[in-house]
């Protein structure tokens, strides 16, 4: 592991009196693929929550790159290299596949009111980069047939995927993706995986994974990382984790255990 | 559309400059009624960049009309009697126009900055009680004009004549000038929503939270919505006031509002086409149901309501889902 890209250093978080996370620390490197599980209501989806600004932690602190990340709002988190995918799909309803990932590449485009009014040469130009970058993500994905095609007219698995894209499109340096299996066949799954994997090294970035699926978490995570009730109760390669008698009693139960 | 956009905005103000000079050949009954559509095409398409585009349900349009009306109407009031009659022509109108258009524009950020944490129901609710001091405070100007003793901004303000109105505006607008600025408002408000640009409003409207997690800010666009918004209908204000030559409080109130309202919602939240349809529609109809005009607001209740049940995506949508073009 060379350096550190997300820090979670004894992040505690209450909702009135429930503690839904206690004490969590954790550490992502830069081109490092970590998985997170752990049983529903463990505080998965709360540790992403956290890492983009949607809550503040009660306790502790988030470093993103060596910057603590404290009173930033989502979209001042999104452009420091963090981006996300939802658990229950968020694509823009109205807007075609080509528009969702356009929406996403305007964060790094300064091009702004003047220049979409005066529509001049600058413009122009702008706008194919824009378009060639956006097909260049899709293409990548497969789904440039859809450019088109209303976002949410997808079949499930392919709304999922493009919801990648359109993180991808924000040029992150870490890639949040929440149950991103969620839903999908198994030839579906199998095909993310490698899609993950590729992403990773591709573009070079770090990747958290929550996912339910243990074939998926297994097979292409370095590091697992286990919650449950709030608290870290596990953490290592996948086949120590696998044997982790607590894991096993929380999570995998009696019928996973292959060590 | 792509560049070519910017030669169908200068034909189109051509072709109303035309229209403009051949105008003394035409009834006035007909030319008042074509001012009226402008007008209103210009209100219900900015209003249509807050509450279609990017989802904002303000009913704070007819306030910000009322401040471009009496600011622009005090303009060339006040630049007339400073200069002298002959200085009421098109310069003098054109930076009343855009004087006014700049005041409600600040009267949009200063309505939106603070408001704009509200959603829905709750943010309709304080941009009404925003039209509605505005229409208050017009009501009290030549009361108001006491307190600031014999200085021109107490005469300006006695000259808006309180609740009896403001008289003896000069007759400037026509169909020209109307038809032309609706030509802008629409290039402007078509051109920034159909660029890479304008998609952080389209984002907002659908989620705002997968719009924050894309690096769009909410807040931001929210409030540009608003500025640019109030911005145009201070300038149909404008229009309006030097159309007829009169101006009253009452005229403001939030039915005001609401008539721009139902022509965003009849054309298609965020369909520019279709509301610039229903602007038309909606202008004439009146005039073909003036023997029933105590009947016209229920007429709209019940139009609304049907169009709720039958057509929820707008009576003038074309094609199918509203997918954003490239």
């Amino acid at each position: 592991m060379s350096t550190i890209a997300l820090q979670l250093d004894r992040v505690t978080i209450r909702f009135g009196g429930l503690t839904a996370l206690s004490e969590v620390s954790l550490e992502i490197g830069d081109n490092e693929l970590v998985g997170l599980i752990g049983p529903n209501g463990a505080g998965k989806t709360t540790v992403f929550n956290l890492v983009t600004g949607v809550y503040q932690p009660t306790e502790g602190t988030i470093r993103f790159r060596g910057e603590p990340l404290a009173d930033l709002k989502p979209h001042q988190i999104t452009q420091r290299g963090i981006a996300r995918t939802f658990q229950n799909i968020r694509l823009f309803p109205s807007m075609s596949v080509f528009d969702n990932v356009r929406t996403a590449i305007l964060l790094h485009r300064t091009h702004g009111l003047a220049r979409a009014l005066w529509r001049g040469r600058l413009f122009t130009q702008e706008e194919t980069e824009v378009e060639a970058e956006a097909i260049k993500l899709l293409d990548i994905f497969n789904l440039t047939r859809f450019r088109a095609e209303p976002a949410t007219s997808l079949p499930y698995g392919d709304q999922r995927r493009l919801e990648i894209v359109r993180a991808l499109a924000t040029q992150p340096k870490l890639l949040l993706l929440d149950e991103p299996a969620a839903g999908m066949n198994p030839t579906e799954k199998a095909e993310l995986s490698k899609l993950i994997r590729r992403i990773k090294d591709e573009f070079q970035i770090a990747v958290l994974l929550v996912e339910h699926d243990m074939q998926v978490v297994m097979g292409i995570c370095e590091r697992i990382v286990v919650l449950d009730y709030g608290v870290k109760i596990a953490e290592g390669a996948p086949g120590q984790v696998r044997c982790n008698p607590k894991v096993i009693e929380a999570y995998l139960g009696d019928e996973h255990v292959a060590c | 559309m792509g560049a070519g956009a910017k030669r169908y905005l200068l034909l189109a103000i051509a072709a109303a400059a035309v229209a403009a000079y051949f105008s003394a050949h035409f009834n006035r009954y007909y030319l008042g009624i074509a001012t009226d559509v402008g007008i209103n095409i210009i209100l219900a398409v900015s209003l249509n960049l807050i509450n279609g585009h990017t989802g904002q349900f303000s009913l704070g349009h007819g306030g910000f009309m009322a401040v471009g009306a009496y600011v622009a109407a005090s303009v060339t009031w006040a630049m007339s009697s400073a200069l002298g009659s002959p200085f009421t022509g098109e310069v003098v109108f054109a930076i009343a126009l855009l004087i006014g258009g700049l005041v409600a524009a600040v009267a949009g950020l200063g309505v939106g900055v603070p408001t704009l944490r509200l959603r829905g129901d709750y943010l309709a609710i304080v941009t009404l009680g925003f039209g509605e001091i505005i229409r208050v405070v017009l009501q009290t100007t030549d009361t108001l004009s006491r307190n600031f003793g014999d200085t021109g901004f107490a005469r300006a303000l006695e000259n808006m004549g309180g609740a009896s109105g403001m008289k003896g505006i000069a007759s400037l607008t026509n169909i020209g000038w109307a038809f032309g600025l609706a030509a802008v408002t629409v290039y402007v408000i078509a051109t920034v929503v159909n660029s890479t640009y304008g998609r952080g409003f389209i984002a907002v409207h659908d989620d705002e939270v997968a719009a924050s997690a894309m690096g769009v800010n909410p807040t931001r666009y929210k409030v540009i919505a608003f500025v640019i918004g109030a911005f145009f209908a201070g300038i149909a204000g404008g229009l309006y006031a030097h159309h007829k030559s009169f101006l009253s409080p009452g005229g403001f109130d939030f039915m005001k509002s609401i008539d721009i309202v139902v022509m965003v919602i009849l054309g298609g939240m965020g369909r520019t086409a279709g509301v610039i349809i229903a602007a038309v529609v909606l202008t004439l109809l009146p005039e073909f149901l003036r023997t029933f005009a105590d009947y016209r607001m229920i007429i709209y209740s019940l139009l609304i309501i049907l169009l709720m049940l039958l057509r929820p995506q707008g009576l003038f949508t074309f094609g199918k889902a509203p997918v954003g073009k490239a």
